[in-house]
């Protein structure tokens, strides 16, 4: 019974510790030029659980989090090291914004604007999955080269194309018809959180549920023992890909439609950049599954809106958090993290030990 | 006669930009080879930058900030090596937990070091002289470059630690029962690949740009990775890889100066390039890239 426990708890306990490690790593480089490590985390504990507005701003930044997280999480199971959410992201953003091209009612126009986003990002995820299909081309290669290029025609597009005629920095606004309503006012919180939410437990319905999620998760586990089943790889490599590319466009489109004040691109894209990226970490620490990646989302996104205030208060520059997130990864790496500690700490060994001893 | 001076022109910028792509890949290569995959080159690129800038300025010497380019990419390939070498753990996380960190080290180093969000322009005073030309300046370390391509394809090719080196990636346990120490070989040629790369950063940093930015890289660790898949893990096809890259890297900072072709093709069009050619070359590479069989596979002993 308790090593039943042990072993589902293993997977948390190691996130948990990982994340620890990463906030020790970042204690270390902020100490060493000189910056205060404990007032920096007290004015990112505070600034996400001290206030209904730091709250608030956490959830609306875990929420592109959750489908980009999910998009590198259905990557894994699917045996794939798809790194391309940003890219395809920025495309799922393009699509929202031109559907405020067209007028539409009240509704329809919504749904309409976040199926552009998921088609867009789907379709830039192809160039990448026909590439690995049928050149054998490594995934984590194509889909960088496709971030940059989506970066570089998302900015022309949103230059020369969407732009806003009164205001050279930003695109066209989602038309009020697409726009997703406030959840707590005075907080940029909408329904967006909700939308993302939805999407994570279809997903986990979909790729644990179905026997098209069986496939892609065999496929992932044991190409060898998916192509004796008669499991078809490549359509399976496929669909892992367009629904990662679908999860990266709905993040996209929903920073637009769920965004305020602007409800727009900004030709710099700074609303979108490294949502992609951190859905990587995120995905790493929710252990690759639907349920953990939102978790693991709403604590990136407490370290980014914590990260301005620390910059306010203890003037520690709030790329700090880059560091801390880096230093999570590299300790994810290592699966024996808890076992390598466990030998280190006799605490944690003997408690270890009681909890496998008494099964 | 304008034409040939610019192709000259860009002819000596490829021949810089070849040198932070190369010496990557052709670390990852010796990596590869052992078995050990690390595809946090461009994050190496960025630590090593900005510690070499560091270590320059701090003693006004630009050989000392190479020096310290390639410590610190020691240092991250030792870190690299005990996770994937001794600790069994997932090379390819570990290799994106290095990209993420290096971005973020340079971006907040910029502003702990020097204040600035934007860019640091390294004083010239550090920074490595040239040979002149009457097209611009060629770098001693891209002769060095070929040396080290040479050196390097003649150590896994023609030595006995080379095939060592080749035994441990493609089966590892015909190496163990043969005597060579598995772990060790793949320990020291990820830390050797790594540091190889923090070469090429502190070039980047204290040689040919002399500029640090948030994106220094500019992907260029992940196009050495294309540039070792092109190369089908030899050096010498890697140099004539890192060139082709670094010629159309090249491409766009030289159109980028010249008006004329600006106001024809918007200018994202221009960035866009080794991008696409990047997919494009590696698309088109003739015959599929044969990688040794247990790479990214870590060993157990049983």
């Amino acid at each position: 019974m308790m090593k039943q426990i042990y072993t589902r708890l293993k997977p948390i306990i190691t996130s948990v510790l990982a994340g620890l490690v990463g906030l020790a790593g970042g204690a270390i480089i902020m100490a060493l030029w000189g910056y205060p490590p404990i007032a920096a985390y007290q004015a990112v504990f505070s600034s996400v659980f001290g206030s209904l507005y730091g709250f608030g701003s956490t959830l609306a930044q875990a929420t592109p989090l959750i489908l980009t997280g999910l998009t590198f999480a259905i990557g894994v199971r699917g045996g794939l090291f798809n790194i391309g959410a940003e890219g395809q992201m920025f495309l799922g953003a393009i699509g929202a914004v031109a559907v405020s091209l067209i007028s539409l009612p009240v509704g329809l126009h919504l749904i309409v604007a976040l199926l552009a986003g998921m088609l867009a990002g789907a379709l830039w995820s192809m160039p990448a999955s026909i590439l690995k299909t049928t050149r054998g081309i490594h995934e984590v290669i194509s889909t960088i080269m496709l971030n940059w290029i989506a970066l570089y025609l998302g900015m022309y597009l949103v230059i020369d194309w969407l732009g806003d005629p009164g205001r050279a920095e930003k695109s066209i606004s989602a038309a009020p018809t697409a726009r997703l309503p406030g959840m707590l006012s005075g907080t940029s919180l909408t329904y967006a959180l909700v939308v993302s939410v939805i999407f994570a437990l279809i997903m986990f319905f979909l790729v644990w549920k179905t026997t098209l999620g069986f496939e892609l998760r065999v496929v992932g586990q044991n190409p060898g023992a998916a192509n004796y089943a008669g499991i078809n790889e490549n359509f399976s490599v496929h669909s892992t890909f367009i629904l990662g590319g679908m999860a990266a466009g709905l993040a996209g489109a929903l920073q637009i439609v769920g965004h305020p004040p602007t409800f727009a691109l900004y030709a710099d894209f700074s609303t979108v950049r490294n949502l992609g990226f951190d859905g990587i970490g995120v995905a790493l620490i929710g252990r690759n599954h639907p349920i953990g990646v939102i978790f693991a989302a709403i604590f990136f996104a407490g370290l980014n809106v914590g990260a301005r205030t620390m910059q306010i208060t203890a003037g520690v520059p709030l790329e700090m958090v880059r560091i801390i997130q880096g230093v999570i990864v590299i300790a994810l790496a290592a699966p024996e993290l808890l076992d390598f500690w466990s030998k280190l700490i006799p605490g944690i060994r003997n408690w270890i030990g009681e909890l496998k001893g008494s099964s | 006669m304008e034409i040939l001076t610019s192709f000259l022109k860009i002819f000596i910028i490829s021949l810089n930009a070849m040198v932070p792509i190369t010496l990557a890949a052709v670390g990852e290569i010796i990596g590869e080879r052992a078995g050990v995959i690390d595809i946090g080159l461009e994050g190496i690129l960025l630590i090593s930058a900005f510690v070499g800038t560091i270590g320059a300025q701090s003693t006004g010497s630009p050989y000392v900030g190479l020096l310290f380019g390639i410590m610190v990419g020691l240092v991250i390939g030792i870190i690299h090596g005990l996770i994937s070498v001794y600790l069994k753990g997932d090379q390819v996380i570990s290799g994106v937990g290095i990209n993420l960190f290096g971005g973020g080290l340079m971006a907040f180093g910029l502003i702990a070091v020097w204040r600035t969000p934007g860019h640091h322009v390294v004083p010239s005073a550090v920074r490595m002289p040239k040979i002149a030309t009457p097209f611009g300046g060629i770098s001693y370390i891209t002769i060095l470059t070929l040396l080290i391509v040479a050196g390097v394809y003649y150590l896994l090719t023609r030595t006995k630690l080379g095939l060592k080196i080749n035994v441990t990636g493609e089966h590892p346990r015909a190496a163990d029962v043969a005597g060579v120490n598995v772990e060790k070989i793949r320990f020291f040629a990820t830390v050797t690949g790594a540091a190889l790369a923090g070469f090429g950063g502190a070039f980047m940093a204290v040689d040919w740009f002399g500029v640090l930015t948030k994106e220094l890289a500019a992907g260029r660790g992940f196009i050495a990775l294309a540039t070792v898949v092109f190369s089908k893990l030899n050096p010498l096809l890697a140099l004539l890889g890192g060139f082709i890259f670094g010629f159309f890297d090249s491409l766009g900072v030289w159109v980028s100066s010249a008006p004329s072709i600006k106001q024809v093709i918007p200018w994202q069009f221009i960035l866009m390039i080794p991008y696409v050619v990047t997919l494009l070359v590696v698309a088109g590479a003739i015959g599929r890239a044969r990688f040794p069989d247990k790479l990214g596979e870590p060993y157990r002993r049983e």
